[in-house]
C-alpha cells in the first residue's frame, strides 16, 4: 500500500506517466472515445463492423461498415444461366436456404412464364415454412445468447437440428440445399419425410413453450430488452424496414398476405404485430411467427395433392434424368437448356417473397438470352441494417449488442 | 387491372400526360420520367393523397453498355394504401452520369444510392453521405459496369505487405 502511494506522490514519475500517455485527466473527462466493434466479433452475427463514438458508456454516433463478405453475386449472376445461379442463392441468407431457393425460382418463373405443378408448389410452401422456423430458431437462440441467456441457444439449435435432418433427407444436404428447380422441385416428398415433419411439429409446440418459460420469468432478460432500441412506425416505413422488424413496430405488412404467392391465400394464418417496437417486441414477434408457421405447415400437410413435381414444358424445364439417357428428344432439350439457357422474353420483372428476415426481392432484366442482363438482389438484412445507427444513438454500449441481435441481420445477405 | 388504371389516371392528371412514359409488361407497372423531373415526380408520388407511395424498397441502376443513354436508374416503391409495387425509371445520357438524390424524400434511399454509386459510379447529387458501400475506399473501378471483367482487375485491390 505504502509503495503504490509513493509512486503516485512522486511528482517526477507521475509527470512521466502523463507524458507517456500524452493525455491529462482533464482531457480524459472531456474526450469522446471512438471504438471499433467487429468485423470479427461474436455478437455481430457475421462480419458486421460498427464504428462507435462514445461519451462515457453512451453511444453518440454509430456508423455500420459493410462489405467484409461481399462476393459480388450480382456480377456473377450476369455470367451464368438462370439454373446455374440456384446454388448461389443458398449463400445469401445461409440460415434460411430454402426460402431463398423458393424466392429465386419464383422470380425467374414470373419472368419466363413457367408454372410449376400444384404438388411442387405445396412442397415449396412446406420447405419454406420449415426453413422459416429453422431461421427463427437461430435468431431467437443467438439473440438470447447475446444478452446472456446461453442455455437458449442449445435448446433452439437442438430443434433446428431436427429440421436439418428433414432437409438432409429431402434435398441431400443440410445447409446447401439447392432443392428447387425452375418449374418444380428436385425430388418428391416421400412418406417417411412427411412423417418426420409431422413428428417434429407434434413435439415442437411443447419445446417452444419451454423456451419461452426459460427467459420470460428472467428479470435480467426482460430488463435488458424492454424499451431498448425503440423503432417508431413512421421510421420503420421511412427506412424501408420489412419482415418481423416492421411488424414489431405495428405495421401489419406481410408479403404472404399482401401479394400472395404459391398457395398462401388458401391457408389460414394470422399476422402477429406488436405496437411497442422495442427489442423485446421483436423477440416476441419471432416466437409468434414460428407458431403461425406451425399452423401453416399442418394445413399444408393436410392439403398437399398427389401428382408431378416438375412441369412438362420441354423448352424451359429440364426433363427427368431417366428420359435424358434413353430418349433423343429429351437429350436435345437437356443440351439446349444447359448450354444456351431458357431464354425468357425481353423485359424486366420484380418479384419479392417473405423471408424470415424480411422481403427478399429479385429484380431481373432480361435481353432475351440465357443469362440475365442484370440481376439485383433486394436483400432484407441490408435494408434493415440501415436503421441501426439511428437505433444506437443515445443507447448504452451494451444495448448495441441487444439491438443488433433484435434486428437479426445475416451478413451473407447484407453483403451479397 | 383496376389499381393499375387508377394509378395511371391519377399520375397523368396530377403530373401531366407528356411527362411520363407508361410501360405495363410482365405484370409490373413502370413509369419512365426524365431525370430533371425525377425528384418532383418522387415528391408527387409520395404526397399525393390517392397514391401515397411512402416506402422505397429498392434503388438500382442498369448499365446498357452500348446504348446511347448508357445508364438507367430504377426505383421500386410501395404504397400501403393501394397495396401496390411501382417501378420508376430515369435514363441518364451524358457523362458525368449524374442524377438528383431522392434520399431527402425516402430515408431508405440513402444506402441504396450509396450501393448504386459504389457499383455503377453514378453521382447522386445532394446525397448526404455518398461513400462506397461494399468496396474499399480508394478502389478505382465500378464493378457492376459491363466493362469491368468478371474475374476482376489484377492489382486493383492492393494486398497488405508481407512482414520481413
Amino acid at each position: 500500500m505504502e509503495k503504490i502511494h509513493n509512486v503516485y506522490s512522486d511528482e517526477k514519475i507521475y509527470k512521466k506517466l502523463l507524458e507517456d500517455k500524452n493525455i491529462t485527466i482533464e482531457d480524459a473527462l472531456d474526450n469522446e472515445m471512438v471504438i471499433n466493434m467487429g468485423p470479427q466479433h461474436p455478437a455481430t452475427h457475421g462480419v458486421l463492423r460498427i464504428v462507435l463514438r462514445l461519451d462515457g458508456e453512451t453511444v453518440v454516433k454509430a456508423v455500420p461498415e459493410l462489405g467484409y463478405l461481399h462476393r459480388g453475386y450480382e456480377k456473377m449472376a450476369e455470367d451464368m444461366s438462370f439454373i446455374e445461379f440456384i446454388p448461389h442463392t443458398d449463400r445469401l441468407d445461409y440460415t434460411a436456404t430454402l426460402c431463398n431457393n423458393v424466392a429465386y425460382v419464383l422470380a425467374v418463373e414470373k419472368l419466363a412464364g413457367i408454372e410449376a405443378p400444384k404438388r411442387a408448389q405445396w412442397i415449396r410452401m412446406i420447405v419454406a415454412e420449415l426453413s422459416r422456423i429453422a431461421a427463427h430458431m437461430v435468431a431467437i437462440g443467438t439473440f438470447a445468447m447475446d444478452v446472456g441467456a446461453v442455455t437458449m441457444v442449445m435448446w433452439t439449435f437442438r430443434e433446428r437440428e431436427r429440421i436439418q435432418e428433414i432437409f438432409d433427407r429431402l434435398a441431400g444436404a443440410r445447409f446447401t440445399t439447392s432443392y428447387t428447380r425452375l418449374g418444380g422441385v428436385a425430388a418428391d416428398l416421400d412418406d417417411v419425410t412427411l412423417k418426420l415433419i409431422r413428428d417434429f411439429l407434434d413435439s415442437f409446440d411443447k419445446e417452444l413453450n419451454d423456451m419461452d418459460s426459460l427467459v420470460l420469468h428472467n428479470r435480467i432478460f426482460i430488463d435488458r430488452l424492454e424499451g431498448v432500441g425503440i423503432l417508431s412506425k413512421a421510421d420503420a416505413i421511412a427506412y424501408g424496414i420489412t419482415g418481423p422488424n416492421l411488424r414489431a413496430s405495428g405495421v401489419e405488412y406481410d408479403v404472404r398476405r399482401a401479394n400472395p404467392y404459391l398457395f398462401y391465400n388458401e391457408v389460414d394464418f394470422k399476422i402477429p404485430t406488436y405496437s411497442e417496437g422495442d427489442s423485446l417486441a421483436r423477440y416476441f414477434l419471432r416466437g409468434d411467427e414460428v407458431r403461425e408457421s406451425v399452423k401453416i405447415l399442418y394445413q399444408c400437410l393436410d392439403k398437399i395433392p398427389q401428382g408431378e413435381v416438375m412441369a412438362n414444358d420441354p423448352k424451359k424445364v429440364l426433363p427427368p434424368k431417366t428420359e435424358i439417357y434413353s430418349r433423343m428428344e429429351e437429350l436435345i432439350h437437356d443440351f439446349m437448356i444447359i448450354n444456351y439457357g431458357i431464354n425468357p422474353p425481353v423485359g424486366d420483372s420484380f418479384f419479392s417473397a417473405e423471408n424470415p428476415k424480411g422481403e427478399l426481392g429479385f429484380y431481373i432484366v432480361s435481353n432475351g438470352e440465357g443469362q440475365p442482363w442484370k440481376m439485383k438482389i433486394r436483400s432484407p438484412s441490408f435494408c434493415n441494417l440501415q436503421v441501426l445507427s439511428k437505433l444506437c444513438e443515445g443507447a448504452m454500449i451494451s444495448d448495441v449488442i441487444a439491438i443488433i441481435g433484435s434486428l437479426d441481420p445475416v451478413m451473407g445477405e447484407a453483403d451479397k | 387491372m383496376e389499381v393499375k388504371e387508377l394509378i395511371i389516371k391519377k399520375v397523368k392528371e396530377g403530373f401531366g400526360e407528356t411527362n411520363v412514359e407508361v410501360v405495363d409488361a410482365l405484370g409490373d407497372l413502370s413509369f419512365t420520367v426524365s431525370k430533371d423531373k425525377l425528384v418532383e415526380f418522387a415528391k408527387f408520388l409520395k404526397t399525393n393523397s390517392d397514391l401515397e407511395f411512402i416506402m422505397c424498397k429498392d434503388v438500382t441502376a442498369i448499365d446498357w453498355a452500348t446504348r446511347k443513354k448508357r445508364f438507367t436508374t430504377v426505383y421500386h416503391l410501395y404504397s400501403f394504401k393501394l397495396n401496390f409495387n411501382l417501378r420508376v425509371k430515369a435514363n441518364l445520357d451524358e457523362e458525368p452520369y449524374q442524377v438528383d438524390s431522392v434520399s431527402s424524400i425516402w430515408e431508405s434511399a440513402n444506402w441504396y444510392e450509396r450501393e448504386t454509386f459504389d457499383m455503377y459510379g453514378i453521382d447522386f447529387k445532394n446525397h448526404p453521405d455518398l461513400r462506397r458501400m461494399y468496396m474499399p475506399e480508394g478502389f478505382q473501378y465500378y464493378p457492376l459496369r459491363k466493362d469491368f471483367p468478371v474475374l476482376g482487375i489484377p492489382g486493383s485491390l492492393p494486398l497488405p505487405q508481407k512482414p520481413e
